[in-house]
C-alpha cells in the first residue's frame, strides 16, 4: 500500500474522500463513519446476541432485563434436601446481607435456609432477595440436543442432501454446459433458448405438480425428494457454459488428435480448466441446499428425514419453545456458513458480482 | 468471470484431490466410449445433454404443464386421472369479488389478503432495500480503513439460512427480548411486536431487508467500481461540487445496475415466504400472510388439501413473475449493451 499524496489524488477513492479545506471533515465523512458504526452494530449485533444467549441456562434466559453475559444462578447442596437449592443474596430486616438457599416459594414469601445451619427455616419476602450468580457457560444446551432429540439425524440429513445434491448438480450441469459450449449441433440454439427461458422459473410456481411427480416416483419423505428436483439448474448451465466458451478450441482439437474419447476431453481437459467456474457453482449449490426451506418443508413430513432447517423450524414452532436448545441449535446451523464464508469470501463475492445470482 | 481464473501453480492438495477424480473419470469412460462408437462424435452432445434434460424435463417442464392442468380440475385427489375437469372454476373462485377494492367482499378473501399484503410488502421492502443498498455501496466505495471488514459485515447475512435469520430476530423481538429490555430501560412501554399487525409487517420488511441487503450492495458496488475514474478526475479539475458529481456522474452511470437491482428485488420480493413464515407464521391473523404462503397453506397444510386452488393461484403468481422476468431480461440486455 503506497498511499502517497499523489496516488491518492489520482484514484477514485482519493477523490471521494478528499476533505474540504485542510483537515476539516466534510459532512459525508462524519456520516460515513456513523453509518459504518451503526452498520456493524445492526448487522453483527443480533448474531452475537444469539451466540451469547445460547450459552445461558434455561433460567438465565427467562430473566428480564436480560444480562449480557451468560450468568447462572448458583445452586447449593443442603443437608436434608434431595434436590440442589438455588442460592440468593437476602437483605435481612436488620439490613445485613446473608446468602440463603431457597426451599420453596409461597406467594410473596420465600422459605429459605442457611446452608451452614440446615435446620433453621427463615421466611423472607421475595422482594428482599436477589439471585446469587456466577459466570457459567451452559454447555448442556449444546450437548443435550445431541442425546435427547434427533439433532444428529437432522445434521446428517442436511450434510447428505448438501453433498449429494451438489455432486449431482455439478456433474449433470457441467456435462450439459460442455455439450452446449464445445459442439456445434442441430438444436443447440433451441436448447440454449430453453435454458435462458427457464432461468427464472422458481419452485414457488410449480409446487403442486412437482409434489405430484415426487409422489408418483414414491419419493415423499425421502431425501431424494429434496435432492433431485433442483439438480438441473439453468443458472448453473449458463454460468459454466459462459466460462467454457473461453477455453481455446485448439486444446480440444489436440486432444482429439491424441485419440482421446469425448468423455476424456470433458473430464480431463475441459473440467480442470473450468475449475474456477465449477468452484463458484459448488459454493452456490452448497449454500442453496444447506439453507433450502420451502421445498423440504413440503416433502419431508417425518422427523427422521428432517433437515436442520426443518428441524429447527419444528422446534421453534412448538407450544413451549425450549429456547435454550433452539438457540444452541441455531448456532450450530450457522457455523458451517460462517466457516465457508471466512475462507471463501473472495470467491463468493466475485461469483455474485460477476454472475448476479444468489 | 475471467478475473477468477488464475495461473498459479497447483498445490499438492489439488493434485491429491485430483487422483480419485481421475479414477472416477476412468470408470465412467467405457460407458461413454461405447456410446461414442454407436452415435459417433456428432451424436455425443446429445448424450452429454441427456441427464440434465431428463431432470429438467421431469422436474420443471412437465410440471409447468401439469400445473396448468391441475388448475382446471377440482376435488381433493392428487393424481390427475382421478380429478374432475372444472374449467375456469378455480380461477373464478379466486378472483370473484363483489367489490375489488374491498378484500373482505371476495369469496376467497385469504387470497386477496395475500395479494394486498404482498403488494404492501414489496413496495416498502424494495424501496428501502434499494435505498439502503445504494447508500451502503456508496459508502463502501469510499476509501475507508478496513473496507474488506465492513464489506463482510454487510454481506454475511446473505449466507445465513432464512430460518436462522428469522430466529436471530425473533429472539430479539420476543416479549422479554433484548429490544423490549432496551425500551423498558429508557422508560418506554413494552411492545408486543408479533401481536400488533403493523409492527409484524414492519419487522417482516425490516428483517428481509437485513438479510438480503448485502447481495444488492455487492452488485451496486461492482457497478460503482466500473465507472471510469477519469470522469471523476475531470470533474475535480472543473471544481464540480460533490453533490453535482453524484447526480450528474455517479447516478446516471450506475442507473442500469440500479434497474437490474430493482427488478431482481421485485422478483424475490413477490416470492417472499421463508423468513417471514418462521418469524411471524403469517400472523397475527393473516397480517403477514403472503402469496406463497397462501399457496403453501391451500395446497399442503389445510385439512382439505386443495391442489386445484393452489395450482390456480401459482399460475397467477407465475404470470406476475413472467412479466417481471421479461422486464429483467430486457433491462439486463440494455445494461450489457452499454
Amino acid at each position: 500500500m503506497a498511499d502517497t499524496a499523489t496516488t491518492e489524488r489520482r484514484t477514485l477513492w482519493g477523490f471521494l474522500t478528499a476533505t474540504r479545506g485542510r483537515g476539516r471533515l466534510h459532512w459525508t465523512d462524519v456520516f460515513t463513519y456513523l453509518y459504518l458504526f451503526l452498520g456493524v452494530v445492526l448487522m453483527f449485533g443480533p448474531a452475537v446476541w444469539l451466540a451469547l444467549s445460547s450459552f445461558k441456562t434455561q433460567s438465565g434466559l427467562l430473566e428480564f432485563p436480560p444480562t449480557l453475559l451468560p450468568l447462572g444462578q448458583i445452586e447449593v447442596e443442603v443437608e436434608g434436601y434431595d434436590e440442589p437449592l438455588l442460592l440468593f443474596d437476602v437483605t435481612m430486616e436488620d439490613g445485613s446481607v446473608r446468602q440463603l438457599a431457597q426451599i420453596r416459594r409461597v406467594g410473596i414469601v420465600a422459605q429459605m435456609v442457611d446452608p451452614a445451619e440446615p435446620d433453621v427455616r427463615i421466611d423472607v419476602p421475595i422482594d428482599q432477595r436477589t439471585a446469587t450468580r456466577e459466570f457459567r457457560v451452559a454447555v448442556e444446551n449444546y450437548t443435550d440436543p445431541l442425546e435427547r432429540f434427533n439433532f444428529l439425524t437432522f445434521l446428517q440429513n442436511s450434510v447428505i442432501v448438501t453433498v449429494v445434491a451438489t455432486l449431482v448438480t455439478l456433474l449433470i450441469n457441467s456435462m450439459a454446459a460442455y455439450a452446449l459450449s464445445i459442439y456445434e449441433f442441430r438444436g443447440r440454439n433451441a436448447i440454449m433458448l430453453l435454458v435462458i427461458g427457464t432461468l427464472m422459473i422458481p419452485i414457488t410456481v410449480i409446487l403442486v405438480p412437482v409434489y405430484l411427480v415426487v409422489t408418483e416416483l414414491g419419493l415423499v419423505n425421502s431425501l431424494w425428494a429434496v435432492i433431485l428436483p433442483g439438480a438441473a439448474t439453468p443458472t448453473g448451465v449458463f454460468l459454466l457454459r459462459q466460462y467454457m466458451l473461453t477455453i481455446p478450441r485448439d486444446l480440444i482439437e489436440a486432444a482429439r488428435m491424441d485419440k482421446a474419447s469425448e468423455w476424456q476431453i470433458y473430464w480431463r481437459v475441459v473440467m480442470p480448466l473450468a475449475m474456477p467456474a465449477i468452484a463458484v457453482l459448488a459454493i452456490f449449490s452448497i449454500m442453496w441446499r444447506w439453507n433450502d426451506f420451502l421445498w423440504p418443508l413440503i416433502v419431508l413430513n417425518r422427523s427422521e428425514v428432517y433437515t436442520l432447517q426443518i428441524g429447527l423450524n419444528a422446534f421453534q414452532g412448538e407450544l413451549n419453545v425450549q429456547w435454550h436448545y433452539v438457540l444452541a441449535m441455531t448456532v450450530v446451523t450457522l457455523i458451517p456458513v460462517v466457516v465457508v464464508f471466512a475462507f471463501l469470501q473472495r470467491f463468493i463475492t466475485t461469483g455474485i458480482a460477476s454472475s448476479g445470482m444468489k | 468471470m475471467a478475473e477468477i481464473r488464475s495461473d498459479e501453480k497447483r498445490s499438492p492438495l489439488i493434485t491429491l484431490a485430483a487422483m480419485p477424480m481421475r479414477a472416477v473419470g476412468a470408470a465412467i469412460d467405457p460407458v461413454f466410449k461405447t456410446a461414442q462408437r454407436v452415435v459417433g462424435i456428432g451424436g455425443m452432445p446429445y448424450i452429454f445433454l441427456l441427464p440434465n434434460l431428463c431432470f429438467f424435463g421431469i422436474f420443471v417442464i412437465i410440471p409447468l404443464f401439469i400445473n396448468f392442468a391441475f388448475s382446471l380440475t377440482g376435488g381433493t385427489n392428487l393424481f390427475l386421472s382421478d380429478r374432475a375437469y372444472v374449467g375456469g372454476e378455480q380461477y373464478g373462485f379466486l378472483l370473484e369479488c363483489e367489490n375489488h377494492f374491498d378484500t373482505s367482499s371476495c369469496r376467497e378473501d385469504r387470497f386477496w389478503r395475500g395479494i394486498t399484503n404482498t403488494m404492501v410488502f414489496v413496495v416498502f421492502q424494495v424501496t428501502f432495500l434499494v435505498l439502503f443498498s445504494l447508500i451502503t455501496a456508496l459508502i463502501l466505495n469510499r476509501k475507508i480503513k478496513g473496507r474488506g471488514f465492513f464489506r463482510a459485515v454487510f454481506f454475511f447475512p446473505v449466507l445465513l439460512s432464512p430460518v436462522v435469520v428469522a430466529l436471530i430476530w425473533k429472539w430479539i423481538l420476543l416479549r422479554d427480548g433484548l429490544l423490549n429490555a432496551l425500551l423498558v430501560s429508557i422508560g418506554l412501554e413494552r411492545i408486543l411486536f408479533f401481536v400488533d399487525p403493523n409492527w409484524a409487517m414492519f419487522w417482516a420488511i425490516f428483517v428481509s431487508i437485513w438479510a438480503h441487503m448485502g447481495f444488492y450492495t455487492l452488485i451496486l458496488l461492482a457497478g460503482l467500481q466500473a465507472i471510469p475514474p477519469d470522469l471523476y478526475e475531470a470533474a475535480e479539475m472543473d471544481g464540480t461540487s460533490k453533490e453535482r458529481v453524484f447526480w450528474r456522474i455517479t447516478l446516471p452511470l450506475l442507473w442500469p445496475n440500479m434497474l437490474v437491482v430493482i427488478v431482481l428485488a421485485l422478483i424475490r420480493g413477490v416470492q417472499i415466504f421463508d423468513e417471514v413464515y418462521v418469524l411471524t407464521g403469517g400472523g397475527p391473523g393473516t397480517a403477514t400472510q403472503f402469496m406463497v404462503q397462501y399457496i403453501y397453506n391451500t395446497g399442503f397444510t389445510n385439512q382439505v388439501q386443495n391442489f386445484g386452488l393452489a395450482s390456480a393461484a401459482s399460475v397467477l403468481l407465475g404470470v406476475v413473475l413472467f412479466i417481471l422476468t421479461l422486464t429483467q431480461l430486457f433491462v439486463t440486455r440494455r445494461r450489457d449493451r452499454g
